[in-house]
């Protein structure tokens, strides 16, 4: 058999998927990425041994910052007077009554103001918190 | 002209630079993806309100931590390292033991956090029965 023409090998490599794929790694990123709501405070955690992952849904969590300087912020509101907070997160509780309130504070705070935040907390009724802290031992 | 090939019948789309698109994508969410720190102790506050629950006293552990961080079970003082290992024995002794912790106003959160973090580590696998103890009015 007589070749008419020289056969040229050209090894390309398909690239006819490769929209499909970075489709996919969008949406999948789109789903996964939980943008952070409010940008709070400035806080140094403290380090715990047994910190664990807040268990189930990220949607009820609320935040609270207790920074150094004794400022309070709660989500985006700037707490000034902590009676406040008692109707704060008592409106935050009845649109959802699954809410967990993840204290963020400062290391160097003292316990004044922390016990204040959570008397007011237990007169809101959101009893479940999670004291934030980085893995360490201290 | 003369044209001497065929025109051809299908228009290729030129995906030469699908995957710099890609890793230009890729590189986007590596940089800007933040690890979860979402991590911290949890605690069930008890309820406002309630009158202290008829406990037996042999059921309670008293833990006190004053000011200087100095840390107290029962009116005996204790080194924070030993708190887990004292509790543990309390609890096998007495399974339905509560502590109760109660925190002066100035005691640094820091220490707090390890007092609590040590309680948990007391109890280990199992639920833990930790109180936080209302703060004196002063």
């Amino acid at each position: 058999m007589k070749f008419a023409k020289k056969s040229k090998v050209a090894a390309s490599i398909p690239t006819a998927s490769m929209p499909d794929i970075i489709f996919l790694l969008l949406l999948f990123f789109m789903v996964t990425t939980v943008f952070k709501m409010y940008p709070g405070l400035h806080v140094r955690l403290p380090d715990a041994e047994l910190v664990k992952k807040i268990p189930g849904s990220k949607r009820h969590v609320v935040s609270i910052w207790i920074d150094k300087n004794k400022q309070v912020v709660c989500d985006d509101f700037k707490v000034d007077k902590i009676s406040n907070l008692r109707t704060l997160l008592y409106e935050k509780r009845q649109k959802d009554p699954q809410i967990l309130v993840a204290l963020k504070v400062d290391k160097e705070s003292t316990m004044g103001l922390v016990s204040s935040v959570q008397e007011e907390m237990r007169k809101a009724y959101t009893l479940k918190i999670n004291y934030n802290a980085l893995r360490g031992i201290y | 002209m003369f044209v001497g090939k065929k025109k051809q019948g299908t228009v290729e789309i030129p995906t030469t630079s699908l995957p710099d698109i890609v890793f230009l994508l890729l590189i986007f969410f590596l940089v800007t993806s933040t690890i979860d720190t979402e991590k911290g102790l949890d605690l069930v506050l008890p309820e406002p309100n309630v009158s202290e629950l008829k406990m037996a006293k042999s059921n309670i552990a008293n833990i006190l931590v004053n000011a200087a961080g100095q840390v107290q079970i029962d009116g005996q003082l204790v080194e924070v390292m030993e708190i887990t290992n004292l509790i543990k024995d309390r609890l096998q002794n007495n399974p339905l033991l509560v502590a109760s912790v109660k925190t002066d106003k100035n005691t640094q959160y820091e220490v707090y956090i390890n007092v609590l973090d040590r309680l948990k580590k007391a109890w280990g696998d199992r639920p833990t029965r930790i109180s936080i103890a209302e703060p004196e009015e002063n």
